[in-house]
Protein backbone atom coordinates (compact mmCIF):
# COMPACT_ATOMS: atom_id res chain seq x y z
CA UNK A 1 0.00 0.00 0.00
CA UNK A 2 1.31 3.46 -0.87
CA UNK A 3 0.16 7.03 -0.35
CA UNK A 4 0.46 9.81 -2.92
CA UNK A 5 -0.30 13.49 -2.54
CA UNK A 6 -0.80 15.51 -5.71
CA UNK A 7 -2.82 18.32 -7.27
CA UNK A 8 -4.83 16.28 -9.76
CA UNK A 9 -5.59 12.56 -9.74
CA UNK A 10 -6.35 11.38 -13.26
CA UNK A 11 -8.23 8.09 -13.53
CA UNK A 12 -7.37 6.52 -16.87
CA UNK A 13 -4.04 6.49 -18.72
CA UNK A 14 -5.46 6.55 -22.23
CA UNK A 15 -4.68 9.29 -24.76
CA UNK A 16 -7.07 11.76 -23.17
CA UNK A 17 -5.83 11.10 -19.63
CA UNK A 18 -2.24 11.57 -20.81
CA UNK A 19 -3.12 14.80 -22.60
CA UNK A 20 -4.76 16.02 -19.39
CA UNK A 21 -1.33 15.60 -17.77
CA UNK A 22 0.11 17.86 -20.47
CA UNK A 23 -2.55 20.57 -20.13
CA UNK A 24 -2.27 20.48 -16.33
CA UNK A 25 1.51 20.59 -16.63
CA UNK A 26 1.40 23.74 -18.73
CA UNK A 27 -0.35 25.32 -15.76
CA UNK A 28 2.20 23.83 -13.35
CA UNK A 29 -0.21 21.45 -11.69
CA UNK A 30 1.12 18.04 -10.54
CA UNK A 31 -0.67 14.90 -11.71
CA UNK A 32 -0.91 11.30 -10.55
CA UNK A 33 -2.42 8.85 -13.05
CA UNK A 34 -4.14 5.57 -12.13
CA UNK A 35 -5.12 2.82 -14.56
CA UNK A 36 -6.43 -0.71 -14.09
CA UNK A 37 -4.32 -1.91 -17.00
CA UNK A 38 -0.65 -2.67 -16.39
CA UNK A 39 0.54 -0.22 -19.06
CA UNK A 40 -0.34 3.28 -20.23
CA UNK A 41 -2.37 3.88 -23.38
CA UNK A 42 -5.77 2.47 -22.49
CA UNK A 43 -7.54 0.71 -25.34
CA UNK A 44 -4.95 2.04 -27.82
CA UNK A 45 -2.26 -0.05 -26.17
CA UNK A 46 -4.45 -2.92 -24.99
CA UNK A 47 -6.72 -3.51 -27.96
CA UNK A 48 -5.34 -2.00 -31.13
CA UNK A 49 -1.71 -0.77 -30.85
CA UNK A 50 -1.05 -1.54 -34.52
CA UNK A 51 -4.18 0.11 -35.92
CA UNK A 52 -3.63 3.35 -37.83
CA UNK A 53 -5.54 6.45 -36.71
CA UNK A 54 -6.28 9.10 -39.31
CA UNK A 55 -7.95 11.95 -37.42
CA UNK A 56 -5.21 13.27 -35.17
CA UNK A 57 -4.33 16.81 -36.29
CA UNK A 58 -0.82 17.00 -37.70
CA UNK A 59 -0.57 13.26 -38.31
CA UNK A 60 -2.02 12.11 -41.65
CA UNK A 61 -1.73 8.65 -40.17
CA UNK A 62 -0.29 7.34 -36.93
CA UNK A 63 -0.34 3.93 -35.28
CA UNK A 64 -2.23 3.90 -31.98
CA UNK A 65 0.84 2.62 -30.14
CA UNK A 66 3.02 5.37 -31.62
CA UNK A 67 0.53 8.04 -30.59
CA UNK A 68 0.79 6.88 -26.99
CA UNK A 69 4.59 6.81 -27.18
CA UNK A 70 4.59 10.37 -28.53
CA UNK A 71 2.23 11.50 -25.80
CA UNK A 72 4.50 10.00 -23.14
CA UNK A 73 7.40 11.98 -24.65
CA UNK A 74 5.21 15.08 -24.65
CA UNK A 75 4.41 14.84 -20.92
CA UNK A 76 7.92 13.88 -19.84
CA UNK A 77 8.78 17.43 -18.67
CA UNK A 78 5.96 17.32 -16.13
CA UNK A 79 7.10 14.20 -14.23
CA UNK A 80 3.66 12.78 -13.64
CA UNK A 81 3.53 9.73 -11.38
CA UNK A 82 1.62 6.54 -12.18
CA UNK A 83 -0.16 3.71 -10.42
CA UNK A 84 -0.77 1.01 -13.03
CA UNK A 85 -2.49 -2.36 -12.73
CA UNK A 86 -4.78 -1.17 -9.94
CA UNK A 87 -8.45 -0.38 -10.30
CA UNK A 88 -9.87 2.70 -8.58
CA UNK A 89 -12.47 1.60 -6.04
CA UNK A 90 -13.57 4.55 -3.91
CA UNK A 91 -13.72 8.33 -4.03
CA UNK A 92 -14.04 10.07 -0.67
CA UNK A 93 -14.51 13.79 -0.23
CA UNK A 94 -12.46 15.17 2.66
CA UNK A 95 -13.61 17.88 5.09
CA UNK A 96 -11.50 20.54 3.36
CA UNK A 97 -13.08 19.77 -0.03
CA UNK A 98 -10.16 17.71 -1.30
CA UNK A 99 -10.43 14.02 -2.21
CA UNK A 100 -9.02 10.65 -1.27
CA UNK A 101 -8.98 8.13 -4.11
CA UNK A 102 -8.37 4.50 -3.13
CA UNK A 103 -7.44 1.64 -5.44
CA UNK A 104 -8.09 -2.11 -5.33
CA UNK A 105 -4.58 -2.62 -3.92
CA UNK A 106 -5.04 -0.02 -1.19
CA UNK A 107 -3.06 2.80 -2.82
CA UNK A 108 -4.37 6.14 -1.53
CA UNK A 109 -4.13 9.32 -3.57
CA UNK A 110 -4.85 12.62 -1.85
CA UNK A 111 -5.68 15.40 -4.30
CA UNK A 112 -7.64 18.59 -4.81
CA UNK A 113 -9.14 17.62 -8.16
CA UNK A 114 -10.17 14.29 -9.68
CA UNK A 115 -10.35 13.84 -13.45
CA UNK A 116 -12.09 10.74 -14.74
CA UNK A 117 -10.70 9.84 -18.17
CA UNK A 118 -11.80 6.23 -18.02
CA UNK A 119 -12.67 5.71 -21.68
CA UNK A 120 -14.73 2.57 -22.05
CA UNK A 121 -14.57 1.92 -18.30
CA UNK A 122 -12.86 -1.09 -16.82
CA UNK A 123 -12.90 -4.46 -18.54
CA UNK A 124 -14.77 -7.13 -16.63
CA UNK A 125 -15.48 -10.80 -17.39
CA UNK A 126 -18.41 -11.49 -19.70
CA UNK A 127 -20.76 -13.73 -17.73
CA UNK A 128 -23.10 -16.32 -19.22
CA UNK A 129 -26.80 -15.91 -18.44
CA UNK A 130 -27.12 -18.67 -15.85
CA UNK A 131 -29.50 -18.29 -12.91
CA UNK A 132 -27.81 -18.12 -9.49
CA UNK A 133 -24.34 -17.97 -11.04
CA UNK A 134 -23.40 -14.99 -8.89
CA UNK A 135 -24.35 -16.95 -5.75
CA UNK A 136 -21.22 -19.05 -6.25
CA UNK A 137 -18.79 -16.19 -6.85
CA UNK A 138 -16.25 -15.16 -4.23
CA UNK A 139 -14.64 -18.51 -3.42
CA UNK A 140 -17.76 -20.65 -3.69
CA UNK A 141 -16.85 -22.41 -6.92
CA UNK A 142 -17.39 -19.97 -9.80
CA UNK A 143 -14.39 -18.00 -11.04
CA UNK A 144 -13.99 -15.95 -14.20
CA UNK A 145 -10.23 -15.93 -14.45
CA UNK A 146 -7.41 -18.16 -13.33
CA UNK A 147 -4.89 -16.28 -11.25
CA UNK A 148 -2.96 -19.24 -9.83
CA UNK A 149 -3.42 -22.60 -11.58
CA UNK A 150 -2.04 -24.41 -8.52
CA UNK A 151 -5.26 -23.46 -6.76
CA UNK A 152 -6.97 -26.13 -8.88
CA UNK A 153 -4.50 -28.95 -8.23
CA UNK A 154 -6.37 -32.18 -7.51
CA UNK A 155 -9.77 -30.51 -8.04
CA UNK A 156 -12.58 -31.17 -10.48
CA UNK A 157 -12.87 -28.28 -12.94
CA UNK A 158 -15.33 -27.41 -15.71
CA UNK A 159 -14.18 -24.73 -18.16
CA UNK A 160 -16.51 -23.11 -20.69
CA UNK A 161 -15.60 -21.11 -23.77
CA UNK A 162 -14.03 -21.42 -27.19
CA UNK A 163 -11.39 -18.72 -27.36
CA UNK A 164 -7.65 -18.77 -26.79
CA UNK A 165 -8.08 -18.33 -23.08
CA UNK A 166 -10.28 -21.43 -22.74
CA UNK A 167 -7.89 -23.49 -24.89
CA UNK A 168 -4.74 -22.31 -23.12
CA UNK A 169 -6.09 -22.99 -19.66
CA UNK A 170 -7.52 -26.35 -20.68
CA UNK A 171 -4.04 -27.40 -21.80
CA UNK A 172 -2.44 -26.06 -18.63
CA UNK A 173 -4.98 -27.53 -16.21
CA UNK A 174 -5.05 -30.96 -17.88
CA UNK A 175 -1.93 -31.85 -15.86
CA UNK A 176 -3.06 -30.16 -12.67
CA UNK A 177 -6.78 -30.80 -12.16
CA UNK A 178 -7.99 -34.20 -10.99
CA UNK A 179 -10.78 -34.04 -13.56
CA UNK A 180 -11.11 -31.46 -16.32
CA UNK A 181 -13.97 -30.78 -18.73
CA UNK A 182 -14.05 -28.14 -21.46
CA UNK A 183 -17.55 -27.24 -22.67
CA UNK A 184 -17.79 -25.38 -25.95
CA UNK A 185 -20.91 -24.30 -27.77
CA UNK A 186 -19.37 -24.71 -31.23
CA UNK A 187 -17.72 -27.55 -33.10
CA UNK A 188 -14.49 -25.78 -34.00
CA UNK A 189 -12.06 -23.47 -32.25
CA UNK A 190 -10.90 -20.24 -33.80
CA UNK A 191 -8.07 -19.88 -31.30
CA UNK A 192 -4.48 -20.78 -32.18
CA UNK A 193 -4.70 -23.96 -34.34
CA UNK A 194 -1.90 -25.67 -32.42
CA UNK A 195 -3.80 -25.09 -29.15
CA UNK A 196 -6.99 -26.52 -30.63
CA UNK A 197 -5.05 -29.57 -31.86
CA UNK A 198 -3.45 -30.03 -28.44
CA UNK A 199 -6.83 -29.91 -26.70
CA UNK A 200 -8.20 -32.49 -29.13
CA UNK A 201 -5.29 -34.84 -28.51
CA UNK A 202 -5.49 -34.39 -24.73
CA UNK A 203 -9.16 -35.34 -24.94
CA UNK A 204 -8.42 -38.39 -27.12
CA UNK A 205 -5.75 -39.51 -24.66
CA UNK A 206 -8.20 -39.22 -21.78
CA UNK A 207 -6.48 -36.35 -19.98
CA UNK A 208 -9.59 -34.20 -20.22
CA UNK A 209 -13.17 -34.36 -21.39
CA UNK A 210 -14.17 -32.21 -24.38
CA UNK A 211 -17.88 -31.49 -24.85
CA UNK A 212 -18.59 -29.75 -28.16
CA UNK A 213 -21.96 -28.33 -29.28
CA UNK A 214 -22.86 -28.10 -25.60
CA UNK A 215 -23.75 -25.41 -23.09
CA UNK A 216 -23.57 -25.14 -19.32
CA UNK A 217 -27.07 -24.03 -18.38
CA UNK A 218 -27.34 -24.47 -14.60
CA UNK A 219 -25.13 -24.48 -11.52
CA UNK A 220 -25.92 -26.45 -8.36
CA UNK A 221 -24.82 -26.73 -4.75
CA UNK A 222 -25.78 -25.80 -1.19
CA UNK A 223 -23.70 -22.67 -0.64
CA UNK A 224 -20.74 -24.24 -2.48
CA UNK A 225 -20.80 -25.34 -6.10
CA UNK A 226 -20.88 -29.13 -6.54
CA UNK A 227 -22.33 -29.67 -10.03
CA UNK A 228 -23.26 -28.06 -13.33
CA UNK A 229 -25.90 -29.00 -15.87
CA UNK A 230 -24.72 -29.42 -19.45
CA UNK A 231 -27.12 -29.44 -22.40
CA UNK A 232 -25.79 -30.88 -25.67
CA UNK A 233 -27.24 -29.38 -28.85
CA UNK A 234 -30.43 -31.35 -29.49
CA UNK A 235 -29.62 -33.84 -26.72
CA UNK A 236 -30.58 -34.65 -23.13
CA UNK A 237 -29.33 -32.50 -20.27
CA UNK A 238 -26.97 -34.14 -17.79
CA UNK A 239 -25.02 -33.10 -14.71
CA UNK A 240 -21.30 -33.08 -14.09
CA UNK A 241 -20.08 -33.07 -10.49
CA UNK A 242 -17.40 -30.42 -10.12
CA UNK A 243 -15.61 -28.25 -7.59
CA UNK A 244 -15.14 -25.27 -9.93
CA UNK A 245 -16.91 -23.81 -12.93
CA UNK A 246 -14.84 -21.28 -14.88
CA UNK A 247 -16.61 -19.53 -17.77
CA UNK A 248 -14.02 -17.92 -20.07
CA UNK A 249 -16.00 -15.75 -22.49
CA UNK A 250 -13.71 -12.75 -22.76
CA UNK A 251 -14.04 -9.27 -21.32
CA UNK A 252 -16.67 -6.61 -21.65
CA UNK A 253 -16.27 -2.94 -20.71
CA UNK A 254 -18.24 -1.72 -17.68
CA UNK A 255 -18.28 1.48 -15.68
CA UNK A 256 -17.24 -0.44 -12.57
CA UNK A 257 -17.12 1.04 -9.07
CA UNK A 258 -17.48 4.68 -10.19
CA UNK A 259 -21.12 3.82 -10.88
CA UNK A 260 -21.62 4.14 -7.12
CA UNK A 261 -19.88 7.46 -6.53
CA UNK A 262 -22.98 9.63 -6.80
CA UNK A 263 -22.14 10.92 -10.27
CA UNK A 264 -25.01 11.83 -12.57
CA UNK A 265 -25.08 9.13 -15.24
CA UNK A 266 -26.87 8.68 -18.53
CA UNK A 267 -26.62 5.41 -20.44
CA UNK A 268 -23.42 4.37 -18.67
CA UNK A 269 -21.72 7.72 -19.28
CA UNK A 270 -21.05 10.63 -16.90
CA UNK A 271 -23.08 13.76 -17.51
CA UNK A 272 -20.89 16.89 -17.65
CA UNK A 273 -21.19 20.64 -18.04
CA UNK A 274 -19.59 21.57 -21.35
CA UNK A 275 -18.34 24.84 -19.86
CA UNK A 276 -15.48 22.96 -18.22
CA UNK A 277 -16.43 19.25 -18.29
CA UNK A 278 -17.18 19.27 -14.58
CA UNK A 279 -19.54 16.66 -13.14
CA UNK A 280 -22.29 17.12 -10.55
CA UNK A 281 -19.62 16.63 -7.83
CA UNK A 282 -17.61 19.87 -7.49
CA UNK A 283 -13.92 19.17 -8.09
CA UNK A 284 -14.59 16.05 -10.15
CA UNK A 285 -14.32 16.26 -13.95
CA UNK A 286 -15.00 13.67 -16.65
CA UNK A 287 -13.32 13.88 -20.06
CA UNK A 288 -13.11 11.67 -23.12
CA UNK A 289 -15.29 8.71 -24.05
CA UNK A 290 -16.63 8.28 -20.53
CA UNK A 291 -18.66 11.51 -20.51
CA UNK A 292 -21.81 12.58 -22.29
CA UNK A 293 -23.42 15.88 -23.24
CA UNK A 294 -25.59 17.13 -26.10
CA UNK A 295 -23.58 16.75 -29.29
CA UNK A 296 -20.95 14.47 -27.76
CA UNK A 297 -18.57 12.87 -30.25
CA UNK A 298 -16.47 9.97 -29.04
CA UNK A 299 -13.27 11.02 -30.74
CA UNK A 300 -9.79 11.27 -29.26
CA UNK A 301 -9.42 14.84 -30.50
CA UNK A 302 -12.64 15.88 -28.74
CA UNK A 303 -11.22 14.43 -25.53
CA UNK A 304 -8.10 16.56 -26.03
CA UNK A 305 -10.25 19.69 -26.24
CA UNK A 306 -12.11 18.65 -23.11
CA UNK A 307 -8.80 18.15 -21.28
CA UNK A 308 -7.72 21.71 -22.10
CA UNK A 309 -10.90 23.27 -20.76
CA UNK A 310 -10.87 21.01 -17.71
CA UNK A 311 -7.34 22.12 -16.85
CA UNK A 312 -8.28 25.81 -16.86
CA UNK A 313 -11.17 25.14 -14.51
CA UNK A 314 -9.11 22.88 -12.25
CA UNK A 315 -6.50 25.66 -12.00
CA UNK A 316 -8.98 27.88 -10.22
CA UNK A 317 -9.69 25.15 -7.65
CA UNK A 318 -6.03 24.41 -7.01
CA UNK A 319 -5.00 28.11 -7.09
CA UNK A 320 -8.04 29.93 -5.71
CA UNK A 321 -6.10 33.15 -5.17
CA UNK A 322 -4.46 33.33 -8.59
CA UNK A 323 -5.98 34.72 -11.73
CA UNK A 324 -5.84 32.35 -14.69
CA UNK A 325 -4.03 33.78 -17.71
CA UNK A 326 -3.94 31.75 -20.91
CA UNK A 327 -0.35 31.36 -22.10
CA UNK A 328 0.48 30.11 -25.56
CA UNK A 329 3.21 27.49 -25.89
CA UNK A 330 4.41 29.32 -29.03
CA UNK A 331 5.29 32.26 -26.79
CA UNK A 332 6.27 30.62 -23.53
CA UNK A 333 7.42 27.16 -24.61
CA UNK A 334 6.76 24.25 -22.29
CA UNK A 335 7.51 24.95 -18.63
CA UNK A 336 9.37 22.32 -16.60
CA UNK A 337 8.36 21.06 -13.20
CA UNK B 1 -30.23 9.19 -54.84
CA UNK B 2 -30.86 5.80 -53.21
CA UNK B 3 -33.98 5.59 -51.08
CA UNK B 4 -34.06 4.30 -47.54
CA UNK B 5 -34.43 0.62 -46.87
CA UNK B 6 -36.29 -0.80 -43.88
CA UNK B 7 -34.99 -3.30 -41.37
CA UNK B 8 -37.16 -4.71 -38.60
CA UNK B 9 -36.03 -5.03 -35.00
CA UNK B 10 -37.85 -7.61 -32.90
CA UNK B 11 -38.09 -6.90 -29.18
CA UNK B 12 -38.21 -9.58 -26.43
CA UNK B 13 -42.03 -9.51 -26.52
CA UNK B 14 -41.96 -10.44 -30.21
CA UNK B 15 -43.12 -7.08 -31.58
CA UNK B 16 -41.28 -5.79 -34.63
CA UNK B 17 -40.30 -2.17 -35.13
CA UNK B 18 -39.68 -0.87 -38.64
CA UNK B 19 -36.41 1.07 -38.86
CA UNK B 20 -35.73 3.17 -41.95
CA UNK B 21 -32.05 3.24 -42.87
CA UNK B 22 -30.36 5.25 -45.63
CA UNK B 23 -28.12 3.29 -47.99
CA UNK B 24 -26.14 6.20 -49.38
CA UNK B 25 -24.18 7.13 -46.25
CA UNK B 26 -21.83 4.15 -46.00
CA UNK B 27 -23.29 3.18 -42.62
CA UNK B 28 -22.78 -0.09 -40.86
CA UNK B 29 -25.85 -1.75 -39.38
CA UNK B 30 -24.42 -0.93 -35.93
CA UNK B 31 -24.25 2.77 -36.74
CA UNK B 32 -27.79 2.75 -38.09
CA UNK B 33 -29.18 0.97 -35.02
CA UNK B 34 -27.24 3.24 -32.69
CA UNK B 35 -28.60 6.31 -34.47
CA UNK B 36 -32.10 4.99 -33.77
CA UNK B 37 -31.14 4.64 -30.08
CA UNK B 38 -31.40 0.89 -29.82
CA UNK B 39 -29.62 -0.77 -26.90
CA UNK B 40 -26.23 -0.95 -28.59
CA UNK B 41 -23.13 0.34 -26.84
CA UNK B 42 -20.62 -0.38 -29.61
CA UNK B 43 -17.88 0.57 -27.23
CA UNK B 44 -15.00 -0.45 -29.48
CA UNK B 45 -16.25 1.85 -32.22
CA UNK B 46 -16.89 -0.86 -34.77
CA UNK B 47 -13.69 -2.90 -34.79
CA UNK B 48 -15.25 -6.28 -33.91
CA UNK B 49 -13.54 -6.16 -30.55
CA UNK B 50 -16.23 -5.82 -27.90
CA UNK B 51 -19.38 -7.59 -29.20
CA UNK B 52 -21.65 -5.00 -27.59
CA UNK B 53 -23.34 -4.64 -31.01
CA UNK B 54 -24.23 -8.35 -31.21
CA UNK B 55 -27.44 -9.00 -33.17
CA UNK B 56 -29.28 -12.15 -34.18
CA UNK B 57 -30.49 -12.08 -37.78
CA UNK B 58 -33.84 -13.85 -37.97
CA UNK B 59 -34.53 -13.16 -41.63
CA UNK B 60 -32.01 -11.67 -43.98
CA UNK B 61 -30.58 -11.98 -47.44
CA UNK B 62 -27.31 -13.80 -47.98
CA UNK B 63 -24.61 -11.59 -46.50
CA UNK B 64 -20.86 -11.65 -47.01
CA UNK B 65 -19.15 -14.24 -44.79
CA UNK B 66 -17.97 -12.94 -41.41
CA UNK B 67 -14.26 -12.16 -41.18
CA UNK B 68 -12.02 -14.22 -38.91
CA UNK B 69 -12.02 -11.35 -36.40
CA UNK B 70 -15.81 -11.39 -36.25
CA UNK B 71 -15.99 -15.18 -36.02
CA UNK B 72 -13.44 -15.22 -33.22
CA UNK B 73 -15.45 -12.69 -31.24
CA UNK B 74 -18.74 -14.49 -31.87
CA UNK B 75 -17.21 -17.77 -30.79
CA UNK B 76 -16.30 -16.16 -27.48
CA UNK B 77 -19.88 -15.14 -26.72
CA UNK B 78 -21.84 -17.27 -24.27
CA UNK B 79 -25.09 -16.45 -26.08
CA UNK B 80 -24.07 -17.00 -29.69
CA UNK B 81 -26.94 -18.21 -31.89
CA UNK B 82 -27.04 -19.55 -35.45
CA UNK B 83 -27.89 -16.09 -36.84
CA UNK B 84 -25.45 -14.19 -34.64
CA UNK B 85 -23.50 -11.36 -36.24
CA UNK B 86 -21.69 -8.25 -35.07
CA UNK B 87 -23.74 -5.42 -36.55
CA UNK B 88 -20.62 -3.27 -36.86
CA UNK B 89 -19.35 -5.67 -39.54
CA UNK B 90 -22.48 -5.51 -41.73
CA UNK B 91 -22.63 -2.76 -44.31
CA UNK B 92 -26.06 -1.27 -45.00
CA UNK B 93 -26.81 -2.04 -48.66
CA UNK B 94 -30.09 -2.14 -50.60
CA UNK B 95 -30.00 -5.96 -50.35
CA UNK B 96 -30.53 -5.68 -46.59
CA UNK B 97 -34.05 -4.33 -47.13
CA UNK B 98 -36.60 -6.29 -45.09
CA UNK B 99 -34.10 -7.97 -42.80
CA UNK B 100 -35.40 -8.90 -39.34
CA UNK B 101 -33.10 -8.94 -36.35
CA UNK B 102 -32.87 -8.96 -32.58
CA UNK B 103 -30.56 -6.72 -30.55
CA UNK B 104 -28.96 -9.27 -28.26
CA UNK B 105 -28.36 -6.85 -25.42
CA UNK B 106 -32.15 -6.77 -24.98
CA UNK B 107 -32.20 -10.52 -24.42
CA UNK B 108 -29.47 -10.75 -21.79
Amino acid sequence: MSTVTTDICIIGAGPVGLFAVFEAGLLKMKCHVIDALPQVGGQLSEIYPKKPIYDIPGFPTILAGDLIKNQMDQIAPFHATFTLGERVETLDKQEDGSFKVTTSEGTEVFCKVVVIAGGLGSFEPRKPAIDNLTNYEGGKGVNYMILDPEYYRGKRVVLAGGGDSALDWAIFLADIAEELTLVHRGTTFRGAPESAAKVASLAEEGHMRLLLKSNVTEVHGEGQLNAVTVVPDGGEAFQIETDYFIPLFGLVPKLGPLENWGLELEKSAIVVNTFDYSTNIPGVYAIGDINTYPGKLKLILCGYHEAALMAQSAYSIINPDKKFVLKYTTVNGVPTM
Amino acid sequence: MQEDITVYVENPAGAREAVPVPTDMGLSLMEALKAHEFNIQATCGGMALCATCHVELLESPELPEPSDDELYMLENLPDQRPGSRLSCQIKVTPELDGAVLRVMADFE
